[in-house]
């Protein structure tokens, strides 16, 4: 188990969970989004090995309306 | 006649009007407003995704970035690390290099922070962005930009979402007559015969938002700027008659009666 921040909110996750167990549980996978993790943008070929830890910070963003 | 192209960074585009996708009362309302208009390129912003709801639709589910140009900008962004950040994401989700730079100075008149704008102009053109940059209409600093490698200059016409139209065509003018990059008046068009006025005077092109979103009928007001933006352009083509204090008869004096 660990803790990590998730755009803004706790979300508590099952150890050895990569980025990409993380997207596949909000149906993020092969969608158009960015991931930063502490503060560092995750290419999306790493998404596979990088594996989250306690207190992590992710950033998950997407493209919505704007002028 | 020489063909009339309008290309940003290299890029040739079949419309000179751009849109805004925010302010929309839904994503099919945006999306038929964009098909109205005819544009190229929208404008997206870049936000966290909505981790609670899953179903939630997407921008993308409507308008099909394989058709339409994702311009990513950076509203909302009030210093030069914010505004690299988002571009940077933005870039990571899709290769977008294409981007459009603002970097804001004050939440009431959301008036651009120039010298911010000009530091990450030279950072973003530096990482290889194709940088159009939201500006004053200072003729001085939209040249700065110009010489620090920006892609387009996109000078105010007047607040964003005001709707007061173009407040200062002097300036307007002389950044069009100084520029070698497309001039794209971006922010306070209120209405189509605002656009055709920028378009007259020799824009490359104009950026509306809010003017077609709150619009009572946005996909007929995407329609009617779509129209408008062709015509100023023509117009400016065609190069207008001169102005005189008298008059002039349109029906000839010889042969009177």
């Amino acid at each position: 188990m660990a803790k990590i921040q998730l755009n803004g909110k706790k979300v508590v996750i099952k150890s050895k969970y990569s980025i990409l167990d993380l997207l596949k549980k909000y149906d993020l996978v092969n969608k158009k989004i960015a991931v930063e993790h502490n503060g560092v943008i995750v290419p999306k070929v790493f998404f596979k090995k990088k594996y989250l830890k306690n207190n992590d910070k992710l950033e998950i963003v997407h493209f919505i309306g704007g002028g | 006649m020489k063909k009339d192209i309008f290309k940003i960074a290299g890029k040739s585009l079949k419309s000179r009007l751009i849109i805004g996708t925010g302010k929309y009362k839904s994503f099919l309302e945006t999306a038929k407003a964009v098909e109205a208009s005819g544009a190229s390129i929208v404008t997206v912003a870049v936000r966290r995704v909505n981790i609670l709801d899953k179903k939630k639709p997407l921008l993308s589910d409507y308008i099909d970035p394989k058709k339409i140009i994702f311009l990513p900008n950076t509203a909302g962004c009030f210093t030069s690390e914010e505004a690299l950040r988002t571009l940077r994401l933005a870039r990571e989700m899709g290769g977008w290099k294409l981007v459009k730079l603002e970097v804001i100075g004050d939440k009431k008149t959301l008036y651009p922070n120039m010298i911010e704008t000009i530091k990450s102009t030279k950072i973003l053109v530096k990482e290889g962005f194709k940088v159009m940059v939201y500006c004053t209409d200072d003729p001085l600093l939209a040249k700065k930009l110009e010489d620090n490698g920006a892609s387009a200059i996109m000078p105010l016409a007047s607040p964003i979402g005001s709707g007061l139209g173009l407040q200062n065509k002097v300036n307007i003018s002389l950044i069009i007559k100084q520029s070698k990059v497309p001039v794209i008046v971006d922010a306070g068009i209120g209405t189509a015969s605002d656009a055709t006025i920028a378009m007259e005077l020799g824009c490359d092109g104009v950026l509306i938002n809010s003017a077609i979103a709150k619009a009572k009928k946005p996909t007929l007001m995407a329609k009617a700027f779509r129209d408008a933006v062709i015509s100023g352009r023509n117009s400016y083509l065609a190069g207008r008659m001169g102005k005189n204090y008298f008059a002039t008869a349109s029906s000839p004096t010889k042969g009177l009666i």
